[in-house]
């Protein structure tokens, strides 16, 4: 055994606040982004993952659908769901990234960009999210995998996106707990998952599968 | 009948039911108090003695208090419901006298003492008055849409509404621009209610058959208010386009509320427009005619709701958790309820509506693929469970600072 602490399991529970911040066109898109707040941007980047399959576009984020379905500018929504969120450890750099694509594409636009009507504009929210302890805790790796069986959605979407990005942690918890624990191989082998092209039910079963055979 | 938290579990699951203990924990001794116009009729209502009692078995101090007004006073605010939600309404500045008037009176009356009190509409909106006596936390609930509302009656209300710790909305479309907090809480409905609980062939069948229905030929039902917004008329313009191709019957079934003095006139301008056709049935129910209601719309083929404008429409999310197909008006909240193609369908027009009506009825794959759909968005989303977390992440949230995370720490 080594000395290091025990994976205590959070869950983390969200309101949803509305900004009052909307746009209609890309044009306000583009001004709109810089001074929405990082929550909002995390969170229309991010609540697809939590909801259940059939209600997954194929945009995989807020902006990419709303651009394709309202404004119908197929080229950027392919281009807006095309960016890879694994690639950034900050939401700023998500935030750039997202702003880029927005600009390279209006730079080239040779038309107006349209305006959509007033109830089909594109309203930035963000949520207001609460963590609490849900009483779980591994005591060793073993015990660990054991019980990421048993966690809800909320707490897996917690540990492995939340904790990632928007707490900026730069990694998923589970990886850098076990990586504290001596166990590197399977913390590289966690971080190597793609959270965003599996559903969570897919993600908790495909870590537990890495577990199987670990031991101390 | 009394409610009881564990009767859900089967419906949601474990970790929804473990999840409301755990928040209730934190919420601990912290009274919440409703207060809203009306306890009987309308969806405001519907929800709230649903969910008091089961709030008050997680063992969470909650009480529910209705204002008074008389009739001159629910003709103003429906009035002001109408211009808020856009419609062109003459408001006088005697109507906003007796708003006035009826909320003196109601302050006088309201016992107010919650830690987080919760006022519901605008009908009450002015009791906020009583907050720097009472102290607590102050919320208020808007129902209706009010995205493109009548400036003045809008300038009018948020007076009051500024005045309060936060606001909450049911879509993101209806919010404002406010300095304070606007959360977006979607209604629910209640899955063991009589509205909504499962119910028989036998029980379904009886009900159908007693109303002048016949089980055997396809039924299309619009279940709601005798209201303009709610469209009923465009209803019977549909139903008359679909009868071109399809046999199949219409059902337009209604309800008042005591606060809605308009029904009436609605109603009868329905009857004419029906005329002698034997397979229209416009029935106008009694309150607490809800195992009829949840019956007829288990009988039913496919479900309409072409509001042309919408709150939440909680008709479709009760139609939806029966595994129905539902066309809806692309407004308000069926908008976050039908997800075009795969929950149900959207419309614009009467025609649009006929159109959807003759796809479903010539294709029972397909009526059943979006019925199951529906069912799935609705149990993940707007169960009477999920609206509960929120009122405890609400009550929490007024007791820490607006950051985007607070970290609860240690047990309850």
């Amino acid at each position: 055994m080594t000395n290091q602490p025990s994976f205590v399991f959070d869950t983390e529970l969200h309101l949803v606040v509305l900004t009052g911040i909307k746009a209609r066109s890309l044009a306000e898109l583009q001004a709109e982004l810089p001074r929405a707040p990082g929550s909002s941007i995390f969170f229309h980047t991010h609540q697809e993952y939590l909801s259940h399959e059939f209600q997954r576009s194929r945009h995989y984020n807020d902006f990419a659908r709303w651009v394709s379905e309202t404004l119908r500018e197929e080229a950027l929504a392919e281009k807006l769901a095309a960016i890879d969120l694994l690639a950034f450890t900050t939401i700023r750099q998500l935030r750039d990234a997202i702003i880029q694509t927005v600009d390279a594409y209006l730079s080239e636009l040779d038309r107006a960009p349209y305006e959509c009507r007033p109830e089909d504009a594109f309203h930035f929210c963000r949520s207001r999210s609460f963590v609490l302890p849900t009483g779980l805790v591994a005591d060793d790796v073993e015990d660990f995998f054991r019980k990421v069986a048993s966690i809800s959605n909320a707490s897996l979407y917690f540990h492995f996106f939340e904790a990632r990005l928007r707490l900026g942690r730069r990694t998923s918890d589970f990886s850098r707990w076990l990586t504290d624990r001596g166990r590197p191989d399977l913390a590289k082998a966690i971080d190597a998952l793609n959270p965003y092209i599996r559903t969570l039910d897919e993600l908790r079963r495909d870590i537990v599968q890495l577990g199987t055979g670990a031991s101390e | 009948m009394s409610a009881h938290l564990e009767d859900y579990r089967p419906i949601v699951g474990a970790q929804v039911i473990d999840e409301l203990r755990m928040l209730a924990g934190r919420v601990g001794h912290r009274r919440l108090q409703h207060v809203n116009s009306t306890s009987v009729g309308g969806g405001v209502a519907e929800i709230l003695t649903r969910m008091v009692p089961l709030l008050r078995d997680l063992g969470i101090d909650t009480t529910w208090d209705v204002i008074k007004g008389n009739e001159a006073f629910f003709a103003v605010t429906k009035a002001f419901h109408n211009a808020l939600h856009g419609g062109t309404e003459h408001i006088s500045e005697e109507m906003f006298d007796v708003f006035r008037s009826t909320t003196e009176m109601n302050l006088a009356d309201l016992d107010a003492y919650g830690d987080v009190v919760v006022i519901h509409d605008p009908q009450p909106a002015g009791l906020i008055a009583r907050k720097p006596e009472v102290g607590g936390r102050w919320l208020w609930r808007c129902h209706i849409d009010v995205s493109t509302p009548d400036p003045r009656v809008w300038r009018f209300l948020k007076e009051y509404v500024a005045q309060y710790d936060a606001s909450i909305f049911s879509m993101p479309d209806f919010a404002q621009q406010l300095t304070i907090p606007q959360y977006m809480v979607p209604p629910s409905i209640d899955p063991l209610s009589d509205k909504n609980r499962e119910l028989s062939d036998d029980e379904v069948a009886a009900v159908v058959e007693r109303y002048g229905l016949d089980p055997e030929r396809p039924i299309l039902t619009q279940i709601s208010r005798f209201d303009r917004l709610k469209d009923p008329l465009g209803v019977l313009h549909a139903y008359r386009l679909v009868r071109r191709r399809h046999d199949c019957q219409l059902l337009l079934a209604g309800g008042g509320a005591t606060d809605d003095p308009e029904g009436e006139e609605v109603l009868r301008e329905v009857r004419d427009a029906a005329g002698d056709d034997p397979d229209i049935h416009v029935l106008e129910l009694p309150h607490f005619s809800d195992l009829d209601i949840n019956a007829l719309v288990r009988g039913s083929t496919v479900v309409m709701q072409k509001s042309i404008k919408e709150g939440f429409g909680l008709t479709v999310t009760e139609a939806l958790w029966k595994r129905k197909p539902v066309i809806g008006g692309a407004v308000g909240g069926i908008r976050l309820q039908i997800l075009n193609g795969v929950t149900g369908f959207l419309v614009h027009s009467p025609e649009g509506a006929a159109n959807r009506v003759v796809e479903l009825l010539g294709d029972p794959t397909l009526r059943e693929a979006v019925g199951a759909a529906g069912h799935a968005h609705v149990k993940e989303n707007f169960l009477t469970t999920r609206h509960m977390r929120d009122y405890l992440l609400l009550m929490l949230a007024m007791e820490h600072d607006d950051t985007d995370l607070s970290v609860l720490t240690g047990s309850a």
